[in-house]
Formats: C-alpha cells, sequence, structure tokens
C-alpha cells in the first residue's frame, strides 16, 4: 500500500514536471468549476485529478464545488435547482448511463462528445459495450473516470473454512447451506439499508436473467410482468428470509463489518467494499477477504461509472474540455482510480499501480459481457429509480412478488422505460 | 380614513418588507399551487430550459390519494399523524411533569433547568444522529439490560416493519364520520346534562346522521382503490418519536414552568387552606389556568411535528418507509425521481395541513390583542 501511495506520487510529480516545461505553451485561462460528491473518503483522489489539472494548466483557476452526502442525493437535488435558475457548473459528475441520459439529455442540456472520443481515439480503448451504454442514437453523452463492478460476493475465507462451506455459484447452493448457517445463529446473507436491498435484487435478477434478457427488460422488450421477471421477485423473496432483520438501520458499511466480524456469512455489495476492506479495516484482500461474482452472475460484469459531461451553456467551455480530456486520459485514470478503489474504464490501464482486488477486476472488465447496474443509474432513468425505492419498501413489506411485478410494469410505464 | 404624513411614513417603511414577503411567501406559495396542478415531471424532459407544462387541473391529488403506487404517500399521511399527536401528548405530559418538579424549587433547580432545556438548542440533525447510535439494533439502548444480566433486548426501534392498528383505507371516511359522530354525541351529553335540550338534539341529530352515512355510506360511494389497502402505525415510527419527545419536552417544560412561577402564591395558599393536596393544587387549580400555555404549546409542537424532515432524514435515511413523512418524500419525489408537479401537490398538502393549525391560532390571538386593544 504504502509503496503503491509513493508510485502514485511519483507519478504526479513527475505530470507535474512535464507540465511545467509545457505550461508556457499551453493558453487556458480563468477557472473552471467543477461539480460532485465527492468530499471524505473519496476526496484524496478527486484532489490528484485536479492537481493534474492545475499542473498541466496552472492559470486556470479551479473551484472544487462538492456537496456532500451518500451516492449523490444531495448533491443531485442541488444540480438541479443550479440548473433550472440558468447556473450551470463547467462540468458535473454523473453516474453514467441513463441517469444522465434521461435526465440531462432528454432536456437537452448536454453537448454531444462524440468528436472528443474521436479525436482522443477513446471509442477504442473503452470497451465497446461501454460506449453503449453512455450512448442514445444523437451521440455519446459523459466522459467514464472510474468502472465499479455491482455483482460481487464478499466473504471471510477463514470463516467459511470455519463452518464448512465453499462459496455458492448459484443462488441454488446459496439456498442449500443458508439453513444451516441460520440454524447455528449465522446470518447467511448481511443485509443493509434499502437502497442494498435493490443492489441485492439486481444482482439475483442478473442470475435469473442473464445479460441480454437482462438489458431487454430495459429495452421494453421484456416485460417486467413476463413470468421470467416474476420468478426474479419470487428467489429474491427466498434470499431475504435469509439474510438480517435489522438491515434497515444499517449502513452498508455495517453489513460489511457483519461478514467481517463472523455474524453473517455472506454480503453481496459492490466493490468499493474491498476499498473499505482494505483501507478502512486493513485487511489483505485475498487472504482476509475473498470475493467472487455474485451467485449465477459469473461472465458478466455488471458495472456501474461516475463521469463527467459537458452542460450546454458552461461557462468555461474550453477548461472544462480539457478537464474531460485529462479524465479520459491514461494518466488521469491511473491517478484516480488507485486511490478510489475503482478501476479504469480504459483497457489499457497500467495494473501494476492496483491492488491485488483490483486487478481481478480489471482483467474481468477486459473479458467479461458487460451489464449495467439499474441501483446506480446505468439501465433506468432517476424517475424510475426513484419509484423502484418504494416498489422495494413495497415488497420487503408484503413480500409479494406477483404485486412487485405489477408495480414495476407500472412505475415503467409511467417513467417512459423502454419508449 | 386621512393619508396623514404619519400613515405615509408608516406605509413607506412598511412598502419593502411587504414587497419582500409577498414575492418570496405568498408569490412561491402560489407558484406551488400552480405548479401542482401542472404535469410537469411526467414527461421525459423535466430539467428543460424552459420545461413544458400543461395544466391538468387536480390530477396529482387524485392521483396521490387514489393511485396505485402511492400507497406509501398514505402510509406516510397516517404516520404524520401519528408523529403529530404522539409529539405534542408526549413532549406535553413529559414536559408537565418536569415543570411541576421543578416548580418544587429542588436544589440545583437551574442546573436541571438548563439541561431540560438543552436538547432544544440542539439541530435535528445532531438529534437524529445520536438517536441513531442509541439506537442501533446491536448497541445503544438494546444492550442496557446486559448490564445488569438480562438478555439483550431484540426490539428493531427504527427497522421493524410491524404495524399496529391497522384500518383499510377504503374505510377512512368511515372512520371519520365515526369519530366526529363520537364528538358530537359527547357534547350533546354534555348539553343534556346542563339542561339545554334544544342545544342537545340540535347536535344529536348530526351525529346520528354520520353514524348512519358511516354504516350505510360506503356501499354508496364507489370505492376509492381496487383492493383493500392497510395503513397503521408503524412501530418503527417509536424511535423517532422518542427522539422527538426528547428534543422538546424541555421546551414545553419552559413554557410550563413560566406559567406556574405566574401563578400567584395566594391561590397556592388558599388552596392548601381549603384542603386541597398537592395533587389536587395542580389538576384542579394549575393545570385549568395554564390552559392558554397548552394551547399555544400544542400549536407549536404540531406544526413543527410536520416539518420533522431532517430528524427522520438523518436518524432512519431517506427510504426508511416504515417511519417516512410526507416532507421525506416530497423532497425525493421532487429532486430525486424529477416529479415536480407531484412533490408540488405533496407540498400544497403539507401546507394546508400546517395551516389547520396555523390559522385558527393566528385568528385566536389577533382576536385577544384586538380586545385588549379596544
Amino acid at each position: 500500500m504504502q509503496f503503491r501511495r509513493l508510485l502514485v506520487a511519483m507519478l504526479v510529480g513527475a505530470a507535474l514536471l512535464a507540465a511545467f516545461g509545457t505550461a508556457a505553451g499551453n493558453g487556458l485561462t480563468g477557472k473552471l468549476e467543477i461539480f460532485s460528491w465527492w468530499a471524505g473518503d473519496e476526496g484524496p483522489a478527486l484532489q490528484a485529478l485536479i492537481d493534474l489539472y492545475s499542473a498541466q494548466h496552472p492559470n486556470v483557476d479551479v473551484i472544487n464545488a462538492t456537496v456532500t452526502g451518500g451516492s449523490g442525493v444531495n448533491a443531485k437535488a442541488v444540480l438541479k435547482t443550479r440548473m433550472l435558475g440558468g447556473d450551470a457548473p463547467d462540468s458535473f459528475q454523473v453516474h453514467a448511463g441513463q441517469e444522465l441520459i434521461g435526465t440531462w439529455v432528454k432536456a437537452d442540456r448536454m453537448e454531444d462528445l462524440t468528436w472528443l472520443f474521436e479525436q482522443q481515439g477513446w471509442t477504442n480503448v473503452f470497451p465497446a459495450g461501454l460506449i453503449t451504454l453512455l450512448s442514445t442514437d444523437e451521440g455519446i453523452w459523459s466522459v467514464p473516470v472510474n468502472i465499479h463492478r455491482s455483482n460481487v460476493l464478499w466473504y471471510i475465507p477463514a470463516n467459511l473454512e470455519k463452518w464448512g462451506i465453499k462459496a455458492p455459484t448459484t443462488w441454488d447452493e446459496f439456498l442449500t447451506i443458508a439453513p444451516a448457517l441460520k440454524a447455528k445463529g449465522i446470518t447467511p446473507l448481511a443485509l443493509g439499508e434499502n437502497w442494498t436491498a435493490n443492489h441485492l435484487w439486481e444482482s439475483v435478477a442478473l442470475a435469473v436473467l442473464g445479460p441480454e434478457k437482462w438489458q431487454a427488460l430495459w429495452d421494453g422488450t421484456l416485460s417486467f410482468t413476463s413470468p421470467e421477471a416474476v420468478a426474479v421477485w419470487d428467489l429474491f423473496g427466498k434470499i431475504l428470509e435469509y439474510t438480517n432483520d435489522d438491515a434497515a438501520s444499517l449502513s452498508w458499511q455495517q453489513a460489511t463489518d457483519m461478514v467481517v466480524g463472523g455474524k453473517a456469512a455472506f454480503n453481496v455489495m459492490g466493490d468499493w467494499a474491498a476499498g473499505y476492506m482494505s483501507t478502512t479495516l486493513g485487511l489483505e484482500p485475498g487472504t482476509d477477504y475473498a470475493w467472487s461474482a455474485s451467485p449465477g452472475t459469473q461472465g458478466v460484469f455488471m458495472m456501474l461509472s461516475d463521469s463527467f459531461g459537458l452542460p450546454k451553456g458552461a461557462p468555461d467551455r474550453d477548461n472544462a474540455i480539457a478537464w474531460l480530456e485529462l479524465l479520459g486520459s491514461k494518466q488521469g485514470s491511473d491517478a484516480f482510480n488507485p486511490l478510489k478503489g475503482s478501476i479504469s474504464a480504459r483497457t489499457d490501464s497500467d495494473l501494476s499501480l492496483y491492488n491485488a482486488y483490483s486487478q481481478s477486476a480489471a482483467k474481468d472488465w477486459q473479458n467479461d459481457a458487460i451489464a449495467g447496474s439499474l441501483t446506480h443509474g446505468v439501465v433506468a432513468n432517476e424517475g424510475f429509480m426513484n419509484d423502484f425505492a418504494t416498489v422495494m419498501e413495497m415488497f420487503l413489506t408484503s413480500r409479494n412478488a406477483q404485486q412487485a411485478a405489477y408495480a414495476c410494469d407500472a412505475i415503467a410505464r409511467q417513467n417512459g422505460i423502454g419508449t | 380614513m386621512h393619508l396623514t404624513r404619519d400613515r405615509i411614513i408608516a406605509f413607506a417603511v412598511l412598502l419593502p418588507s411587504l414587497v419582500l414577503v409577498g414575492v418570496f411567501v405568498y408569490g412561491f406559495i402560489g407558484q406551488t399551487v400552480y405548479i401542482s396542478l401542472t404535469d410537469w415531471g411526467r414527461g421525459g424532459a423535466a430539467l428543460a430550459e424552459n420545461p413544458q407544462m400543461r395544466l391538468i387541473g387536480f390530477d396529482n391529488y387524485k392521483e396521490l390519494f387514489t393511485g396505485f403506487l402511492h400507497a406509501r404517500f398514505r402510509q406516510d399521511l397516517v404516520n404524520a399523524f401519528f408523529y403529530t399527536v404522539s409529539l405534542v401528548i408526549g413532549a406535553l405530559a413529559l414536559g408537565l411533569f418536569l415543570a411541576i418538579l421543578l416548580d418544587r424549587q429542588p436544589r440545583g433547580e437551574g442546573v436541571f433547568r438548563t439541561l431540560f432545556l438543552y436538547p432544544m438548542s440542539l439541530s435535528f440533525v445532531v438529534t437524529g444522529t445520536i438517536w441513531r447510535w442509541l439506537l442501533a439494533p446491536e448497541g445503544g439502548i438494546n444492550v442496557l439490560p446486559a448490564f445488569v444480566g438480562l438478555p439483550t433486548a431484540q426490539f428493531r426501534w427504527i427497522s421493524s416493519r410491524d404495524q399496529i392498528l391497522t384500518f383499510d383505507w377504503q374505510s377512512l371516511p368511515a372512520i371519520t364520520a365515526g369519530l366526529v359522530a363520537a364528538v358530537l354525541v359527547f357534547l350533546s351529553w354534555r348539553a343534556w346534562r346542563a339542561g339545554r335540550l334544544r342545544r342537545a338534539f340540535a347536535t344529536l341529530a348530526p351525529a346520528i346522521l354520520l353514524i348512519l352515512w358511516a354504516i350505510f355510506g360506503q356501499r354508496v360511494v364507489p370505492q376509492m382503490l381496487p383492493i383493500p389497502e392497510r395503513h397503521g402505525f408503524n412501530l418503527a415510527t417509536i424511535g423517532v418519536i422518542l427522539a422527538a419527545i426528547w428534543q422538546f419536552s424541555g421546551y414545553t417544560m419552559a413554557l410550563y414552568l413560566a406559567g406556574l412561577r405566574g401563578i400567584s402564591e395566594g391561590l397556592h395558599e388558599a388552596a392548601r387552606l381549603d384542603g386541597a393536596s398537592e395533587l389536587q393544587y395542580y389538576l384542579r387549580v394549575a393545570i385549568p389556568i395554564l390552559k392558554p400555555i397548552t394551547l399555544s404549546a400544542v400549536i407549536i409542537l404540531a406544526h413543527i411535528s410536520l416539518k420533522m424532515f431532517a430528524l427522520i432524514f438523518a436518524m432512519a435515511g431517506p427510504d426508511n418507509a416504515s417511519t417516512g413523512h410526507p416532507a421525506v418524500l416530497m423532497y425525493l419525489t421532487t429532486f430525486r425521481g424529477n416529479k415536480f408537479a407531484l412533490g408540488a401537490a405533496i407540498a400544497v398538502i403539507l401546507f394546508l395541513l400546517v395551516a389547520l393549525f396555523i390559522i385558527p391560532y393566528l385568528v385566536s390571538s389577533y382576536r385577544e390583542q384586538h380586545r385588549r386593544a379596544s
């Protein structure tokens, strides 16, 4: 870890030197306001990017406007009031995919970035599956800074050995080992507040439907009331039987803590959990904790990505474009991602900079089929996501698969999914 | 009415605040009402530079009260009712109790007074965070019994999904009619006892009508929802209610203490001479005298309970529907779901609920001032 930090610092230093050499020739001046919800643990990663930018463009005054709050719930509200009031930042963080497209592209507030992708050669270094998720027929809308994986099952190998079980590769296997665990007083699957249930649901859905039918749900070619979609809720309900009953008052970190502390056997969470376990809890990836694709989703990488776009009417457009160029560059993404605990969206990133988990994720990223996450904004617009949280609450209380499936169908219609 | 110099100056001085309040308070209330009657957010381009809005009448309201997907809103309304009732009763009772204790002038009264009033100075976010820790399922209050050798408590303070006092949303009109009828019957009974027969019959007649309607009306009026929908008191809200009472009982204590200190010692002496016990003094003399204070406290607490957004958001998180409140739902609907018109409709409903408490209070205090002035 220390060594990696040192390496990053050296890289940044080298970049600084290189930049000072050429700074004289760089004509950008003025300011650049970037809007994000990266503070706290993620602050240093953003700062590394800003430092790089300042080194390349010393005459630009970078304004780092962050609004804190998990997965940006508050930042998005502030951004919306600013945009409606005609006070757009130069570039803002947004989950790549429909969260951006459904809200901002449909409202005609974003500039098409296809020309930038072509100019920078990004169409070759980002996987085609990713570019499809970032695009509509009219263009490509944002530059991905990082990639996180949603469908990961986490566990502590030493504990599994103690209990005499292996990590399940299908949900059926999970359902066969779960009753014995429960009888021993161990929670088979740790769960947290509402959104972590959504998160688990998408992994279950991907296992039941597979990547093509999962995508078909969002194209509108597979109905939410079809037998397969109802089966997702059925299986999800069975899995919930083996989760903790105090889920609603736990954060995702507390759910991870249950696994680490031996109170629970498994947890399905995005790979920010690796960052939490490695950095905050000081565990060694691969030995102290281990992971596999969530049951039934081997060979599929359910991705989510933070990205930055270019709003129409950005006050400092040239500076913002330079910012986007940096984000998509190998240098920029390899400075950011090791600190953030995510992987680069580029297939040519320097893997030696990353830890054991990220290296394995990066390998999967280059080989697996790609699916988009629902909970983290890739496949459905914000209206659907918001209503889905309500459907989930409904299901968590009623456990009625048929009702949940019909409710999903209704909110898909209301929010124009697949149109 | 003469335009004296005095009046002109007074008007000129007041004008800026009148304009500001007119625009920034009443103007925006008006705009919110207008937005709630449009379809802003139903299409895809809610956040366009000039979003398209079409007037659609009361469709959003109808949707909220009868739409299959808006059961969450209806449960939130039920929650809001229970939040209000519990906060008002809890904070009044505890506040009065503390005030009476302090009224006995114990040693260190000043310290206790500060101690009890202190929570009031905290913001809801701080209270919410502290109580979230206290009520954590595996820590805080739940592990207290372990210190005396008992098994730890298992209650899921803010994550329980159990409901008590459930009722069918369909029968809400009947329940309301029944409750109003009960009040009327009580009033009628009181009038009859006082020998005012005419008045007794005048209140009894509508009560009987209401009861008849509650029993038979349901068959005549078309059903609001296609299927029965159970709502009730969510046990998960108890944690939030505890935190709110903790925060505001000190405040009602201060109100009551001021009132108790305002009662002349002579009255207390007189009661004692007449042989009243201390309990009787408080029940029969002091509390009735404190009635105006109780009234203001009820109104202040009731409207605070409709603004518990921050407490719930900090304590239970945005999507914990069991502890939901219309204010939280309004925020999510508007700024997360981009359904601006629907969010505005929730805001208007909340505004009307607050007005229900504030306007009678304003009217009564205005009258009182008038009476004193004349």
